[in-house]
């Protein structure tokens, strides 16, 4: 993992020192059916303390059931679930000491801000006077100084966001569950809040298991991603991993925007697309329907010399998509098939781009050249 | 400013205005035509005696009768309202929390007894609950009692069927109420360290208050002028103010008075609802508007 782990005592601003506390969690083979639906199928997941992982999946993948079994709120119909080498399976939730941020957020109406943060020191029945100072302290690390006395109706979304997430960390919880914080935020804000969390996350040292559908947002902040699918785990791995080594199609399409063409095995290292051939510097799976998964930033347009050790594609500009930033080349290959790719838009990329219908030549490099097995394996 | 006039889209919406008006006038009319003149014509009627007198409010404050009829129907009220909230709490709470369908079925159970008459209704717990009753001698058979216990022909009779009557109308507002409380603040107390208990009482029951003063409100109200029922199982000894004015209108003729009886039982209701609507702090339970 790429940050480090281990209980060792850390400095935080303005906190002092404090035990940094992340829990180990693993799912050992939990299952959850609802009557002949089975909403999550044999998932085992090992999470090392201060890990930040992401449940990434489309909706009806199970991600969110997922959650609820470490949340508390749903009991699984086979497997079990540990805490710190502790059998929590069932275990209330509010005996578990973990904190869950809500997609709702789910702050108390009937509260204000101060009142909703205090609320976990309440509920551990702590000294009224200790509350002010720690309020204060949890308040501040998201920004919000000064709001105690604020009602949650007079907020903003983002502003519920941070008091939602000022109201997890006050009481250092161990392990923090995060059901898609973010997505009732705007882009722009949500972005800004990815950074936020990543560095919240570093300074609480907390293990923060986040579910989202948002692959982005799962590549952004996690130290690992797993990818769910039909209840399943597909796979899980650092964000790079996933990206550039995916498992199957279904990773391959659910990660960034890859473009699927089916192709068959010449040898160990090359496949046939429509006839031509291309070299790969990942060993090619010996059995099963293959697919090379194209992501648009790896192909080069290609103006006159061509790079013998690159793999070529030839065909004609079917449409260009201005985005801003970037600008979305789609292509129709001589073969038949359909490819897109992303060029910058800076003079020195978009003056390669040739007028829609025109010829173009691109090339994949044989290292960016991912070949997956069309089903799960 | 002539500009003022001539501007399509203020025009547009005094036309907008209009069809409104049109729209809910049926309405206006009959709220007119049955609440405003009558009660008018009833105030009118309880100080004019072939001119104008005070004297029908003289003697309600004045004889003893009348006093003990209005403490009886607000304390009768009270009790009602009390066990109408103790009894239907919980129902309106389970039928939140079981989810479908048993919920629709909760539900069409509370509502059914809508849908018989109120006589037919009392006229049953007169047959319950008599000395000779299915009550009475269920008790003796257990051995519970020696005596048939007088269940019925007093205050006690009056309040069982009239909370049983007016049940429906504080679980209604009370479940209402509580569906419209997120099962995340729920799961979001529980992750925080509150047990179900706390939970409860931090969370969902300040968030169903809204939903306990409007059934609150509505049974106290219905109970105060509960006619039929006090008349049939009260025995002639528990009389209410409505009792009072139908016998004022019906033995003695005095229309004069049973008029200033009702309008001093309308007076007491308005106050009723002013006090509710500025001592209870509703806009921060729902949510600092």
């Amino acid at each position: 993992m790429i940050r480090g782990h281990g209980s060792e005592a850390v400095i935080l601003p303005g906190r002092g020192t404090v035990q940094a506390g992340g829990e180990r969690v693993e799912v050992r083979s939990a299952s959850k059916s609802y009557g002949s639906v089975l909403a999550l199928d044999n998932v085992s997941l090992d999470v090392a303390p201060h890990e930040f992982v992401s449940l990434l999946g489309p909706s009806g993948s199970g991600k969110t059931t997922l959650l609820g079994i470490l949340g508390g709120f749903i009991q699984p119909s086979a497997g079990s679930i540990h805490f710190g080498g502790r059998d929590v399976t069932f275990v209330p939730p509010h005996k578990r000491d973990i904190g869950i941020v809500f997609q709702s957020y789910a702050l108390f109406p009937h509260m204000t801000v101060g009142e909703n943060v205090a609320f976990a020191l309440r509920a551990r029945r702590l000294p009224k006077s200790s509350w002010a100072d720690k309020v204060k302290h949890a308040l501040a690390m998201v920004g919000l100084a000064g709001y105690e006395e604020r009602g949650i109706a007079q907020l903003s979304g983002g502003q519920r966001q941070r008091v939602a997430l000022a109201r997890t960390i006050i009481f250092d919880p161990r392990l923090i569950l995060m059901d898609e914080p973010l997505s009732a935020l705007d882009k722009q804000l949500r972005e800004a809040m990815q950074i936020e969390l990543r560095q919240l996350h570093r300074r609480l040292g907390a293990t923060i298991i986040y579910v989202t559908h948002d692959q982005r947002e799962a590549l952004t902040m996690s130290d690992r991603v797993a990818v769910l699918k039909d209840g399943k785990l597909v796979q899980i791995d650092r964000p790079d991993r996933l990206y550039d080594h995916p498992a199957n199609a279904f990773v391959a399409s659910f990660i960034g925007e890859a473009t699927l063409l089916p192709v068959t095995r010449v040898d160990g290292a090359s496949v046939s697309l429509d006839g031509a051939i291309l070299r790969t510097g990942r060993p090619v799976p010996a059995t099963g329907d293959l697919v090379l998964a194209v992501q648009t930033e790896k192909l080069l347009i290609d103006l006159d010399r061509q790079d013998p050790t690159r793999n070529h594609f030839s065909g004609r500009v079917a449409d260009i998509v201005f985005q801003g930033e970037s600008l979305r080349v789609f292509l129709t290959l001589d073969g038949g098939a359909s490819l897109s790719l992303r060029q910058p838009s800076h003079y020195e990329a978009t003056r390669r781009i040739p007028p829609i219908g025109e010829r173009v030549n691109v090339s994949l490099h044989p290292e960016d050249t991912i070949v997956v097995p069309r089903t799960e394996s | 400013m002539a500009a003022g006039v001539s501007d399509p889209s203020l025009r547009h919406r005094r036309r907008e205005q209009g069809l409104m008006f049109l729209l809910a006038s049926p309405a206006l009319v009959v709220v007119l035509a049955l609440v405003v003149v009558p009660v008018g014509w009833l105030m009118g009627q309880s100080v004019f005696d072939h001119g104008f007198t005070l004297e029908n409010y003289r003697r309600i404050f004045v004889e003893p009768i009348y006093w003990r009829s209005f403490s009886l129907t607000f304390r009768f009220a009270f009790e009602v309202t009390v066990l109408a909230l103790l009894l239907g709490y919980p129902v309106a709470y389970v039928a939140t929390a079981v989810g479908r369908p048993w919920d629709i079925l909760i539900m069409s159970l509370v509502i059914l007894p809508f849908w018989t008459s109120v006589l037919v209704r009392a006229y049953a717990w007169l047959v319950l609950l008599q000395r000779t009753g299915v009550v009475n001698h269920l008790l003796a058979d257990l051995g519970l009692i020696d005596e048939p216990l007088a269940l019925v022909h007093n205050e006690l009779g009056t309040v069982i069927a009239t909370v049983h009557i007016l049940l429906p109308f504080m679980v209604l507002p009370l479940y209402s109420a509580m569906q419209k409380i997120p099962r995340d603040l729920l799961q979001a107390s529980a992750s925080l360290g509150c047990g179900p208990w706390p939970t409860f009482v931090r969370v969902f029951l300040p968030l169903s208050l809204p939903g306990v003063l409007a059934g609150l409100t509505l049974v106290f109200v219905l109970a105060l002028g509960f006619y039929i029922t006090p008349e049939l199982l009260g025995g002639g000894r528990t009389i209410m103010v409505s009792m009072v004015v139908s016998r004022n209108v019906e033995l003695y003729d005095q229309w004069g008075a049973a008029s200033a009886v009702g309008v001093i039982l309308l007076a007491c209701v308005l106050a009723i609802f002013v006090v509710v609507g500025r001592a209870l702090p509703l806009d921060r339970v729902l949510g600092h508007r």
